[in-house]
């Protein structure tokens, strides 16, 4: 009944088929607004990642007592404790840093990613694959919000991660590090990413119609295509 | 049974989710309360230099301290005052003299102006220009052209509601400082 997967594969497609930001579109409001540098959108990702994991372990353990009409209310009592433990943590340890993400780590409680994943995923598997699957999306998670995070500072203040990349003669653009930026730069990753993907499908589909030729089969209907899931 | 199983469960998360709060609350708290104590007192020394201690001077409505030198004698007053900026509040570190009549410095603590714009108010072209001002009777912006007089200050082109804003609060908070004064609230 279950298609089985590989504990990598539970891991890995976070990064990149089911990528929280690109495939999934989830925790848009973080991603669009922190990421005005590099370090910004890393200590984001960084604490969704940490209450990610630790509510999707949490959920796991305990999916079978919880009665199903109130598990969004457990879920969220659950994801507001491990925000809260963050908050304080960033407040008395790294005083600069959770000044500069100002009210985005209490609103790490609606980020949908993290109760996407628990009513999705660890609502219904255990607790290995849970942290598994918790991990590979906020892998998937960081790696979407440094992307977006370098290329607005380095265009926006010519820096990244604090270093100067780009020469004194480059004139900043300012608009990438305003809230316009921020879609503007998402907007045409997403673009890409969408452009890559449909690439990557028409080279496959291209490929089985050449090997199905090969073969000496002729008939090549959708519904062959359909199956083979190209 | 079904509905005491609901009630249970959501009890006990509740309470465990509480427990395990206070407890990461109790050890976080005090470094909190040091951490925003040491900025305040960053602050605090950064518009008097020489500064070495400050007491808090109660029941005025906002932040006043009395610094004091090395000699333990009185070098001025320093007062966080905050009023509207471009976008939002801009919160103002103030140093002024005993006699109220030069500011030492000032230190922009809190704003969210326009990046690259609004933000120039933190950088030291404009903010300097605030070091010796004299604030009687009032400081003035000048656009376009180099301030002439002991109280007037050059706008940010580009950013005039910001430059105003900020001579706006510095003012009122100067304003209110010398009422307390002729109060005899500073003493």
């Amino acid at each position: 009944m279950k298609k089985r997967v590989t504990l990598l594969k539970e891991f890995t497609k976070g990064l990149w088929e089911i990528n929280p930001t690109f495939k999934q579109i989830l925790g848009m409001c973080p991603t669009l607004a922190v990421t005005v540098s590099a370090i910004n959108g890393i200590a984001m990702a960084l604490a969704t990642t940490f209450v990610l994991f630790f509510s999707s372990l949490l959920i796991s353990l305990i999916r079978k007592w919880i009665p199903n009409q109130v598990r969004i209310a457990s879920y969220i009592v659950i994801i507001a404790t491990f925000v809260t433990i963050v908050d304080l943590v960033m407040k008395a340890q790294f005083v600069e840093l959770s000044k500069a993400l100002g009210p985005f780590i209490p609103l790490i409680v609606v980020n949908c990613i993290i109760l996407g994943r628990a009513e999705a995923f660890a609502s219904k598997n255990n607790p290995l694959r849970s942290m598994l699957d918790a991990l590979g999306n906020g892998a998937g998670f960081l790696i979407s919000l440094f992307v977006l995070g370098s290329i607005r500072e380095i265009i926006g203040s010519r820096t990244i991660l604090g270093y100067q990349v780009m020469p004194n003669g480059f004139e900043p653009w300012l608009i990438m590090i305003l809230p316009a930026g921020a879609f503007l730069t998402l907007g045409l990753l997403m673009g890409l990413a969408n452009l890559y993907t449909e690439r990557k499908k028409n080279l496959e589909r291209e490929a089985l119609i050449a090997q199905y030729k090969r073969v000496g089969r002729e008939e090549i209907t959708d519904e062959v295509l359909k199956e083979a899931g190209v | 049974m079904k509905v005491t199983h609901i009630i249970a469960t959501l009890t006990l998360i509740g309470i465990i989710a509480g427990g395990s709060l206070s407890l990461v609350n109790n050890w976080a708290a005090p470094k909190i309360a040091l951490n925003q104590k040491a900025e305040t007192e960053r602050a605090i020394f950064l518009v008097h230099l020489d500064g070495k201690r400050y007491e808090e001077i109660k029941n005025t409505g906002f932040e006043v301290y009395k610094v004091f030198n090395q000699a333990d004698s009185s070098v001025g007053y320093s007062l966080v005052y905050a009023g509207n900026g471009f976008q939002g509040k801009i919160k103002i570190m103030i140093g002024l003299t005993e006699d109220l009549n030069k500011i030492t410095s000032i230190e922009i603590l809190e704003q969210s102006e326009t990046p690259g714009l609004g933000t120039k108010i933190l950088e030291a072209p404009y903010k300097n220009q605030y070091k010796e001002l004299t604030p009687t009777p009032s400081i003035k912006l000048v656009k376009g052209v180099e301030p002439s007089n002991p109280n007037e200050v050059k706008a940010i082109t580009g950013a005039t509601i910001s430059s105003r804003s900020v001579v706006a609060i510095v003012n009122e908070g100067v304003k209110r400082l010398k009422e307390l004064q002729i109060k005899g609230a500073l003493k």
